[in-house]
């Protein structure tokens, strides 16, 4: 399950943010303080989160104090859909 | 909104005297209670500032950097080293992407041009700015937000700023990144509010308006438009975090509909963002009836995001008259024209191929097949002239495309003890502007750039900057490394594309497996991106590995941006 959502996470980020298709995110590297995607994309990515995943992360959430890399944000998801 | 008052300290003082109870600004934060300023509050709290300066002995005249998170701290310290007489500049607040080694090193550079005599910051941050301070003999004084805690505000305290000069300066303000660190543009008073009173009247202020902004105040369009001139001239502000803003871009609507705000400056890519990037169901119940003028301004303006931003919006009031443009630049304070107040935007439509062929903008129908769209930026207002200049420096007449020149009576005193970039930015009294354009029929049309800046979201990028931090990376061929910028339609924003040919004794090592190359080249993509995304403003949208001799040079060797732009656009889209 984690896997998947994490599949699925990089291949939006790779195709529609970093837009190198091929790359792929290592699950604990950070993400936000990493640099490797900016603050332009944040909101990008939680209209993404709740079409594909149907959980809902709110603008005051989308920081690296909630999540910094692709484990601790489908970590957040999983939480939220069981939750 | 008359003003009669020559320095930025008296007309704060009468404000405080006899409006003290009006409010002057609403400030906004996502998960706290708004927080209203009075004359009254904003007396007090500058005042704070000014006493803290005073007593860690900072004279009338020096430069006081600001380096706070958007909040009170930065609106008093701001007032408070003017009405101490210091001279203010807001240097931007370190984000959660930037390294903080480069966050040091723009630092120190800007300690060695502006030799700041203090630094006020918070507490978290202190400590870096004592050590990017260690090598600036000029501060003489890190001074921090809680050390107010401790303060006996004296209303009575002796305020340095009183003693001004209109033509003494003001305000400093800077662009981001080593080149732009060094060109401080210095404001006097008297500019200040030569443009103040221009623009208020271009753009019909009354004491109707309620201004609504999540713009950073260092830069110049939020400073002068949505900071200083509703503080000074008395117009209400409602100011959200640009931190804020960006992650939810609904919260400017809400405080548009909740306080009836009439005015607000955008840059272009903020009119595709807002149209893409909210949920419908936040806009429920929204009412944006009262933005009379939605002034797009800082970067080059484009139709389509007006056009997509009118038809998301209107369904919630918002009227086609309210789309505005604007072009501005920090060396004139803010506005050098303004278009779209009580009119349209003018939509001249010009032959694309004459355009590019002869720098001619004939005018043709908009069934024309080559026809090109272009925006107004509307008249100059009053007190400052246009010309369009050939390369010559001769002026040109109407529909011919040539670098557009200045003259006003806001124009900046100089870049700070920098006279000889000074000197160099005019040729016979014209500020050159280094953007191409041309006027038709009194208003002026901003058509490109001669310079290579690169302007991403509103903020002045320079590819030296950028090419600088990936040349350091092992792996790149040094010298070998162009960046510039496209303007892409989706964003409404200028996207940054980085080229670097990979070391030679490293490719040849990898020339027989192609496999071997695509995996060096990825993972020198990558920490290009790093780099770069890190060490700047920006996140890069394309980083393109290149084989040895890719890149273009000029007859003196240097890398030519424009040349290796054009190459690189042809080999995407290949003609035909």
């Amino acid at each position: 399950m984690t896997d998947q959502i994490i599949s699925q996470l990089n291949e939006y980020i790779t195709t529609q943010i970093t837009k190198q298709p091929r790359a792929v995110i290592d699950p604990n590297a950070p993400i936000i303080t990493g640099g490797l995607i900016d603050s332009f994309h944040l909101v990008d990515l939680s209209l993404f989160i709740e079409k594909q995943f149907g959980v809902y992360i709110d603008d005051t959430e989308l920081n690296a104090d909630t999540f910094d890399t692709l484990n601790q944000l489908a970590a957040l998801i999983i939480s939220r859909q069981t939750g | 909104m008359e003003n009669t008052a020559s320095t930025i300290a008296e007309t704060l003082v009468a404000s405080f005297s006899s409006v003290p109870e009006q409010t002057s600004l609403v400030l906004l934060h996502s998960n706290q209670p708004d927080e209203v300023i009075r004359y009254c509050d904003l007396e007090l709290g500058s005042i704070a500032y000014a006493q803290l300066l005073t007593q860690a002995g900072i004279i009338p005249g020096e430069v006081v950097i600001l380096i706070l998170p958007h909040g009170k701290d930065l609106i008093y310290s701001f007032f408070g080293a003017i009405l101490q007489g210091a001279i203010p500049s807001i240097m931007p607040f370190l984000t959660e992407k930037l390294s903080v080694d480069q966050y040091r090193t723009s630092l120190a550079t800007l300690f060695e041009i502006t030799s700041p005599a203090a630094v006020i910051t918070y507490p978290e941050f202190v400590s870096e700015v004592h050590l990017a301070a260690s090598g600036a003999a000029s501060v003489r004084a890190v001074l921090v937000t809680t050390q107010l805690d401790a303060l006996a505000v004296d209303p009575l305290h002796q305020l340095g700023g009183l003693d001004r000069k209109p033509s003494d300066i003001a305000l400093l303000q800077h662009s981001s990144g080593t080149t732009g660190l060094q060109k401080g543009v210095a404001l006097s008073h008297q500019a200040v509010f030569n443009q103040l009173a221009h623009y208020a009247s271009a753009i019909r202020l009354t004491e109707e308006d309620v201004i609504a902004s999540w713009l950073p105040l260092y830069h110049d369009m939020g400073l002068i438009s949505s900071f200083l001139m509703p503080v000074l001239l008395r117009c209400p502000l409602i100011l959200l975090s640009p931190f804020d803003w960006v992650r939810a871009p609904v919260r400017l609507l809400q405080a548009v509909s909740r306080f009836r705000a009439t005015l607000t400056w955008l840059p272009n890519f903020a009119y595709n963002f807002c149209t893409q990037k909210i949920r419908s169901r936040d806009l429920d119940g929204l009412d944006l009836s009262s933005w009379r003028a939605v002034i797009n301004c800082s970067e080059p303006m484009h139709w389509k995001s007006h056009a997509m931003f009118i038809e998301r919006f209107q369904p919630y009031g918002l009227k086609s008259s309210a789309l505005a443009t604007c072009y501005a630049m920090a060396e004139n304070v803010f506005a050098v024209t303004q278009g779209g107040i009580n009119q349209l935007v003018n939509i001249d439509t010009i032959d694309a191929l004459t355009f590019t062929s002869q720098q001619i903008a004939s005018q043709v129908s908009p069934e024309h097949p080559q026809a090109l769209p272009m925006l107004s930026a509307g008249s100059p207002i009053q007190g400052t002239q246009v010309r369009v200049l050939n390369p010559q420096g001769r002026e040109l007449p109407d529909r011919q495309i040539g670098e557009l020149a200045i003259q006003s009576d806001c124009m900046l005193t100089g870049y700070y003890r920098r006279p000889d970039l000074t000197e160099k930015a005019f040729l016979d009294g014209w500020y050159l502007t280094g953007d191409l354009g041309y006027k038709a029929q009194g208003e002026v049309y901003v058509t490109g750039r001669k310079k290579d800046l690169i302007i991403v979201g509103g903020k002045n990028i320079y590819p030296q900057d950028i090419e600088r931090l990936v040349n350091d990376i092992p792996g790149v061929h040094p010298g070998r490394v162009v960046a510039f910028g496209i303007f892409d339609e989706q964003t409404g924003t200028e996207e940054v594309v980085v080229i670097a040919e990979m070391e030679h004794s490293k490719q040849n090592e990898l020339e027989s497996s192609p496999e071997y190359w695509s995996q060096a080249a990825a993972q020198l993509s990558l920490e290009i991106r790093q780099k770069v995304n890190r060490g700047s403003d920006i996140v890069l949208s394309t980083v393109q590995i290149a084989e040895r001799d890719w890149l273009l040079k000029t007859s003196s060797g240097k890398v030519a941006r424009t040349a290796n732009r054009a190459k690189y656009l042809a080999s995407k889209f290949p003609a035909g």
